[in-house]
Parts: C-alpha cells; sequence; structure tokens
C-alpha cells in the first residue's frame, strides 16, 4: 500500500526496495565512483593540476622577491609596468595589489617555468585570458604553479575576484614568444 | 479559543501560533525578495554592457545586496516558515515555546535590519562572501551574527516541536517523509549557522581591531557556511518536492528506506561542501581538495540522484494508480499542468538536475575548477540550483500555503498560473547563457568586462556580447515571472478573497485555487495497486526510467567534454 510524503508510514519502514528503483541506485553509484577516480587519475596522467608548491609568505617578503626579480631580469617596460624575461626553467613573480598585477612578464613557448602568485592586501583572482585558467590568489600564501606555455601570443591577466572598487581595472599580461622565433634569435647573436 | 483551528481542506488540526510565525516568516521573506529583486534588476542592467546602467561603485553595492537578500534573507525566513510548517502542521502538533518563536523572528529582523543599513550606506561593500581583509562596519557582521542565532533557535524550536509531538502522540506511526526531509535540512542548518558563528564572531571582533583573522582560514570556514547552506537550500527543496507531489497529484513514495537513506547521506558529509569553493586555492593539498570536493566519494550526488529518481517515479506511480497508465509519458500528458504548484514542481527538477546538478558536479572537479573558478560559469550553476531549483519550489508551494495557511484565494489567479513558466524559462535562459559566457573567461562580479578604463584592455569575442545579451532578456523574463509572484502573494495575502470557515461549495467558488485544493487527488485504496498491471521490463515507473537514463547521458557528456576542454590547455601544476 503506497504513501504520500505526508502521510505517516507505520513505524518500520526498512523495507525491500524494488528491482527497477535498486538498479537506478547501483547506476547512480557506478556513476559516483567513475566521477572520485577520475580526480586521482587525472594527477596521474592528465596535465592540468591545481596542486603546485604551496607556503605561507609574509607579503612584504614576497613584494621584496618580486622586486629583486624585476631588477635581475627587467628587458624593458610596458605601459609604465617593467617587462620582465626570465630565463626558461626558472621562477616567475607576479604580485597582486589593489588594483594592478606586476610586472608583465615575456615566455617562451614550451619552456618550464614555477609562476609564483600572492597578495599584497586582499583575496584576489589570476584569470588568463583568453584561455580560461583561473587561480584564487591570497595574501600571506605563496602559490607556486609549474606552467608550459603552450602556444604564443599576448595573453592578459583579469583579477577575476572582487578586491574593491577597482577590481575591473586590475588587468596584467603575459606575453609568450615562439619557440623558433627565439631560436633564430638566439643563433643570429652567437 | 481553542489554540487549534481544523483545516477543513486537509483535516489537520493547526496551531495557531504555527500559523501566525508561518505568516510572519513568509511575510518577511518576500520582502527580502522584494528588495533582492530590486537590487537583481540594477545588476543585470548593468552587466549586459549595452546599458552598463551603474557606477561602478554602485554596481558592487547593489550586488551585495542581492546577494545577502536573496541567499540569506528570502531563503532562510521562507525555510522558517517551512520548519513550523513541516512540523507543527503536518504532525497536527503544538508549538511548545511560541513566545522563543517571537524573539527568534525578531532577532532574524533586527539583524537583516542592521545588515541592510550598513549594505545601502556603502558602509558594506565587501559582496556576499566579504573576504577578509575587505572589510566592512562592524554592524555588518553583528547583524549575521543575530540573524543567525534567531535561525538557530527557530532550528531548536523545531527539534523541540517533533519531540513533544511525538510524546504526546500528535501523529501515529513514523514521521512523514516530508517532515523527515525538513528535519535533516535542520540538521544541516544546526552545522552551517555554527560556521557562521565560528567564522563571523572572530570577524565582528576583527573589524573591531580586536584579532586576526587570516584569509584563507576564512574562506575555509566562511564556506563551511556558504556552501552548506546551500545544502539546506537542497534538502527543504528536495521536502518540498516530495509535498507538492502530494498536494497536487498525490505522488506516492516507492520506498521509504531509499528516499530518507538519501537524505541522510545530505546530513553526513555536509561540512566537506566548504571545498568546493577553495580547489584553486593555495592553502590546501591535492588529496585533502578531492577528498572533500567529492563529499566522501560523491555521496552527497549519490544522494541526489536518488531524489531525481524517486520524486519523478513517485509522481509518474501516484498517477498511474489513479488511472493515467498509458503509454510511456501518458501522466505527463495528464498531469495538471495549469496548477502553478505542479509546474514549478516539473520545472524545479528539470532545471535544477539538468542545468544546477550537472553543472554543479563538474565545476566541483578539482582540475576541471581551473576553467570555471570565479567566471560567470558558478553564478550560472548556483542560478539553475538555488533559484530555478530552490526558489522555483517555494513560489509552488506558496500557491498551496496562501489557502491553506493564510486562507486566502490566490488574487490574479490566471497571472499565477503562467508565473511558473515566465520564471522557470527566464532563468533557464539566463543561467544556461551565464554559464556559456564563462567558458570564454568572462569573470564573475565584475562591472565592465569592456574594461574601458583599465590600462590594458583585453578584447572579447563578439560572440560574448551577444550571449551576455542573451542573459539580459532571459533575466528580465524571470524578473518578470519574480514580480508577478510578488505581486500575486502579496495581493493574496493582504486582500484576497477570505475563503469559507468550512470549504463548503469549494468547487463552486474556488475559481482562485489550484486544483490540489479544490479537487484533491482521491485516497487510493489496496485495490488500485492490483488494477495497476505491472507493465514491460522498464518496470512500474517506465516514463521515469527513460527520462533519468537521458540525465545521465547528458551528465556523463557534459563531464568529459568539461575534461577535454581542459586538456587543451597549457600544462599546469
Amino acid at each position: 500500500m503506497y504513501r504520500t510524503g505526508i502521510e505517516p508510514p507505520e513505524r518500520v519502514w526498512w523495507k525491500k526496495v524494488g528491482r527497477h528503483e535498486k538498479v537506478w541506485v547501483w547506476i547512480a553509484f557506478a556513476w559516483c565512483m567513475v566521477l572520485f577516480a577520475m580526480m586521482p587519475i587525472w594527477h596521474l596522467r592528465g596535465g592540468q593540476n591545481p596542486s603546485g608548491i604551496r607556503h605561507r609568505v609574509d607579503p612584504a617578503d614576497f613584494q621584496a622577491r618580486v622586486l629583486e626579480f624585476v631588477q635581475e631580469y627587467q628587458v624593458g617596460t610596458d605601459n609604465g609596468f617593467p617587462l620582465v624575461e626570465p630565463p626558461p626553467g626558472g621562477d616567475v613573480y607576479l604580485q597582486a595589489s589593489q588594483f594592478a598585477w606586476v610586472p608583465v612578464v615575456r615566455l617562451r613557448q614550451g619552456a618550464e617555468y614555477t609562476l609564483h602568485l600572492s597578495s599584497l592586501d586582499v583575496n584576489h583572482g589570476f584569470s588568463l585570458y583568453p584561455l580560461n585558467i583561473n587561480f584564487q590568489v591570497v595574501p600571506g600564501y605563496d602559490y607556486g604553479l609549474r606552467i608550459v606555455p603552450n602556444e604564443p601570443g599576448e595573453f592578459h591577466v583579469m583579477c577575476n575576484e572582487f578586491c574593491g572598487i577597482g577590481h575591473h581595472l586590475m588587468v596584467g599580461k603575459i606575453i609568450v614568444e615562439p619557440a623558433d622565433a627565439v631560436a633564430d634569435a638566439e643563433g643570429g647573436d652567437r | 479559543m481553542n489554540p487549534f483551528r481544523k483545516c477543513p481542506t486537509t483535516g489537520l488540526q493547526v496551531h495557531r501560533t504555527a500559523d501566525r510565525l508561518i505568516k510572519a516568516n513568509a511575510v518577511a521573506a518576500t520582502v527580502a525578495l522584494l528588495i533582492g529583486g530590486i537590487a537583481a534588476v540594477l545588476v543585470l542592467l548593468t552587466r549586459w554592457e549595452v546599458v552598463l546602467l551603474l557606477e561602478a561603485e554602485m554596481f558592487y553595492r547593489m550586488l551585495t545586496v542581492h546577494g545577502m537578500n536573496m541567499l540569506i534573507f528570502f531563503i532562510i525566513f521562507f525555510e522558517m516558515a517551512v520548519l513550523y510548517f513541516a512540523s507543527a502542521v503536518l504532525l497536527n502538533a503544538r508549538v511548545p515555546a511560541g513566545r522563543l518563536g517571537w524573539v527568534a523572528f525578531v532577532l532574524m529582523v533586527l539583524g537583516t535590519l542592521m545588515v541592510e543599513w550598513t549594505m545601502w550606506t556603502g558602509r558594506a561593500d565587501v559582496l556576499f562572501t566579504s573576504y577578509v581583509p575587505l572589510r566592512a562596519h562592524p554592524l555588518f557582521y553583528l547583524g549575521v551574527i543575530l540573524f543567525a542565532v534567531g535561525a538557530l533557535t527557530v532550528v531548536g524550536h523545531f527539534f523541540a516541536i517533533i519531540t513533544i509531538a511525538r510524546r504526546e502522540k500528535a501523529y501515529e506511526g513514523s514521521l512523514p517523509l516530508v517532515t523527515y526531509g525538513a528535519l535533516t535540512a535542520a540538521a544541516i542548518a544546526a552545522v552551517t549557522l555554527l560556521h557562521g558563528a565560528i567564522i563571523y564572531i572572530p570577524t565582528f571582533l576583527w573589524s573591531l581591531d580586536m584579532m586576526n583573522v587570516d584569509p584563507q582560514v576564512y574562506r575555509l570556514v566562511w564556506w563551511g557556511l556558504g556552501h552548506s547552506s546551500q545544502q539546506i537550500n537542497v534538502a527543504a527543496m528536495v521536502a518540498i518536492w516530495y509535498l507538492l507531489g502530494a498536494l497536487t497529484v498525490g505522488a506516492v513514495v516507492l520506498n521509504e528506506k531509499v528516499s530518507r537513506t538519501a537524505f541522510v547521506l545530505y546530513v553526513l558529509f555536509i561540512s566537506m561542501a566548504s571545498a568546493h569553493h577553495l580547489l584553486v586555492d593555495p592553502g590546501m593539498g591535492p588529496s585533502w581538495k578531492v577528498w572533500n570536493t567529492s563529499y566522501f566519494m560523491y555521496m552527497a550526488v549519490l544522494a541526489s540522484m536518488i531524489h531525481g529518481f524517486t520524486v519523478p517515479a513517485g509522481t509518474e506511480l501516484g498517477m498511474r494508480l489513479r488511472g493515467a497508465a498509458q503509454g510511456l509519458f501518458g501522466w505527463l500528458k495528464r498531469a495538471p499542468w495549469g496548477d502553478p504548484g505542479f509546474s514549478s514542481l516539473a520545472f524545479s527538477i528539470v532545471v535544477f538536475g539538468f542545468v544546477g546538478g550537472i553543472t554543479g558536479v563538474t565545476f566541483g572537479t578539482e582540475q576541471i575548477n581551473i576553467i570555471a573558478h570565479n567566471t560567470l560559469r558558478i553564478p550560472g550553476h548556483f542560478h539553475a540550483t538555488v533559484v530555478s531549483g530552490t526558489a522555483m519550489a517555494f513560489m509552488g508551494i506558496t500557491y498551496y500555503v496562501i489557502p491553506l495557511i493564510f486562507r486566502r484565494e490566490i488574487a490574479f489567479y490566471r497571472l499565477a498560473k503562467i508565473q511558473p513558466y515566465l520564471f522557470a524559462a527566464g532563468m533557464l535562459v539566463f543561467s544556461m547563457a551565464m554559464t556559456f559566457a564563462g567558458t570564454f573567461g568572462v569573470p564573475r562580479r565584475h562591472w565592465d568586462i569592456g574594461f574601458s578604463q583599465a590600462l590594458f584592455r583585453p578584447e572579447f569575442s563578439p560572440a560574448v556580447n551577444l550571449i551576455m545579451g542573451v542573459m539580459a532578456v532571459g533575466g528580465l523574463v524571470a524578473i518578470a515571472g519574480g514580480a508577478i509572484y510578488i505581486v500575486v502573494t502579496v495581493t493574496s495575502v493582504f486582500f484576497g478573497r477570505r475563503m469559507a470557515a468550512d470549504d463548503s461549495g469549494l468547487g463552486a467558488t474556488g475559481r482562485g485555487l489550484p486544483p490540489g485544493i479544490t479537487s484533491p487527488p482521491r485516497p487510493l485504496v489496496p485495490e488500485d495497486a492490483e488494477a495497476l498491471k505491472p507493465s514491460g521490463r522498464l518496470g512500474p515507473v517506465p516514463g521515469t526510467m527513460v527520462l533519468v537514463f537521458i540525465f545521465l547521458v547528458a551528465f556523463i557528456t557534459y563531464y568529459f567534454v568539461n575534461w577535454m576542454l581542459l586538456s587543451f590547455l597549457w600544462e599546469v601544476g
């Protein structure tokens, strides 16, 4: 005898489940296991994981590291911001603060870098346009992400975490030079 | 005066204090909905670049107002009404501490007023999440604390009503499923509101310069409130699905054990929900993220997939038992689509499942979150869950609460009948367009994606402008639906025609009443089950079987398409 959901059932309602209902529960369960397995599998086999190297960092220390980074590898300026070209395989520092990303960096296609993100004041959001790669930037934490830019071009870094009244002004830039162009230029120098 | 009145429609004994508390909380919810709705129009017309209505500062302020009023004040006031309804009314029980109920209500109103004052005067431009160290006026935090204490008191009161009802034998047997679902919502609310206290009390002290709050710890604990409270909404919504099904078409419960276990699964892993917002944060490692974002291996997703089957299956079986047994979908054809309660139920299930559920699970995957975090995909997801799902279900049940509790007919009933269609269609277009725009990287919570004043100016493809236009049109249609809801409910409650003390002549005079009131689904008799021949290989609910498999295929497709999109990106890790 069936009841609606607003009628009290008898005291013991632990009854046998119908076959078709049971089938659906097991299918749903199996799908949930697939959902769960995909994340560890991607850590082993996939190229995109938000793991990174994570440390606490004092905002003042991070700012000092950014300054050092800029002084060591600056090659010019872009729109008033220092333009910095770190060596492939090295560390890249990107500092978020109300309302700018410092500095502008130039990378090489196919090379691996460790991109350090942190904030000097409030939460910010690293959003690489037009690729749509997004990370949270939290003050007091250094998020070191290994990246391999796989295509050349000019990319913008939008802030996508509300950080105050000038949030929408906060745009930075990452330039990726094509792998062969870099090789040619180096060949010419020698 | 007898503290109880007998409901002529359902025969239930309704405690008059419960009546009044339900009314007060429902009215407060509607006021919050109105304020949040006005803010919604302003925010929408600003994000539509063609209009760009507000200045930046006012935009962020109105976004704060919209978030707080909709996600906190409207939803939680309404849920307080649901708790009183599911306990005192459905169990024939008395409200033991009426005065305490009013104290809680006053606390909640006081908290709301404090928060409203700080927001509207520009003292709390910190958005809904108020991430430390963005700073708001201390009264903003204190207001939230008072509101949470009030709500927590109602939750405690709810537990007391159920306990006393059981002891005084107000009902026979076990708790009805709807009350059981509300009970899980209340349990989740207790845990959630405690998270709220744990984070807002230190933050209040921080705003007075009395202590420090770590930004990452804030995000962790705050989302224990922010996301877990969406689980209150889900549990309350599913309880209302069962309630609406019962009232409109006499939906049955296929198996109490399955549905109840699914409700319990919501409660067990609730605090883990916070992880959904921290997947691309620097504070936690991969194993913490994988384990927590999956809610203990997706057991809460399993719960939703179970309800997504049992609710339509119960509706189908309830209708088949009453004679609508033709073919696969004869029951859907015969369903009362003109009943705003039923259409709300149907749209709530479909949009919540197909758009909200699928996108939510996909974006909540650790790695896929890289291409979703803080883009418009996120509000696209939660407008499909909490608005098209929860708010839609709450609107649907209102068309029954007005006659059953307020004892009024529904004003402008014709408008009320089309309201769910407008609201659901608008929200569907709106949330899908938002989700789609987010795949292009369009950020959420952003005043101007034209970057007219920025030093560097990324340019979105013209397709994005078009999608944002579609989003705006969908949003406006939904807002029209929301406006109709407010006009209909306010007019009905304050000026609607009073129903007779008994329901005599209801069928004749009840033009402003949903069919579930004027001609309720007939009670089932054992012969109904015998008359219904078990049909074919798809079992007793073949229509639902087909529907859930369509759902599964959509789910699998969307999920793996997102992995594919992710794999094209730069290697990162």
